[in-house]
């Protein structure tokens, strides 16, 4: 019972740090972006060749971290939530 | 016309980024329920291997020197190398755990290469210092897929591997062709950037 009831919190608590995991990469991502907005060339496109538009590393971080909370994320914690259940079962 | 170097190095940042967010979230979660798809055991090494084979026309368009090339080249194959092992461990093709020697190998290899392909001190400019701190967090890091192939499901032992990849995201990403560190730059390093 007192094993169940740890692996729950155990499960739940890992559920949730994975899934915020993503959004603290984002974050971190849109963070850069307002400390260096220099490293935005979006921001003042003018006169910037293809490669400098290209590359927008805050940006990349951000898109990292949406890719990980749309993809991978969801299937994720379904797992673990049916892990755990199976550990009950 | 070719893309600057720190382009290169911030694209090779999001690979090891996602490198490291890939085997952090394998620790996070544990063997068991990382492995209950079976797409996802691939996705890490896969990504390593991939990595690899960018690094040839990596090899092949930067040749600012004949070190640089035998640099690029050697990260190449040692990625490529390591990747096809940890490929075939997660497919089941490997069994032994010390295949994973392999992983460690690499590490030393582009610690190897990156320190002796930098020629300039510390304190030259920002590449050069990244260049020095890279080389030695990858002899150090290498403890970790040492360790991973004696103690393979110990959780601090993974998440130390997750964390030099991530790591060396924040280093590459700070790369700039010319910029100071600390406030330290030779004058015959070129005009300063942004």
């Amino acid at each position: 019972m007192a094993t169940s009831s740890y692996s729950r919190v155990s499960t739940s608590v890992r559920s949730r740090a994975w899934s915020t995991r993503a959004k603290w990469t984002m974050l971190g991502g849109v963070v850069w972006a307002f400390m260096q907005p220099y490293r935005l060339t979006f921001l003042h496109p003018h006169g910037q060749g293809f490669w400098w538009l290209l590359s927008e590393p805050p940006l990349y971080v951000v898109l990292v971290g949406l890719a990980f909370a749309v993809f991978l994320a969801p299937a994720l914690i379904q797992d673990l939530e049916e892990a755990e259940d199976a550990a009950e079962g | 016309m070719l893309p600057k170097a720190e382009f290169v190095h911030w694209w090779f940042a999001t690979g090891f980024l996602i490198l490291g967010l890939l085997l952090l979230a394998e620790s996070l979660v544990g063997e068991a329920a990382w492995r209950r798809r079976p797409w996802r055991v691939y996705l890490w090494p896969s990504f390593l291997f991939l990595m690899g084979l960018l690094m040839w026309p990596v090899m092949t368009f930067y040749t600012n020197s004949t070190i640089h090339m035998l640099a690029h080249g050697s990260w190449a194959q040692a990625m490529m190398l390591a990747g096809a092992a940890e490929l075939g461990l997660a497919r089941g093709k490997l069994h032994s755990p010390y295949w994973s020697l392999t992983t460690a190998g690499a590490f030393l290899v582009s610690a190897a290469a990156i320190l002796l392909h930098e020629q300039n001190g510390w304190f030259y400019a920002r590449a050069a210092f990244l260049h020095h701190i890279l080389g030695w967090t990858f002899v150090i890091g290498a403890a970790f897929p040492l360790a991973r192939a004696f103690r393979p499901s110990s959780a601090v032992v993974r998440t130390g591997f997750a964390l030099v990849f991530v790591v060396t995201a924040v280093f590459l990403y700070s790369d700039r062709d010319s910029a100071s560190i600390f406030g330290h730059m030779s004058p015959l390093a070129g005009a300063q950037h942004r």
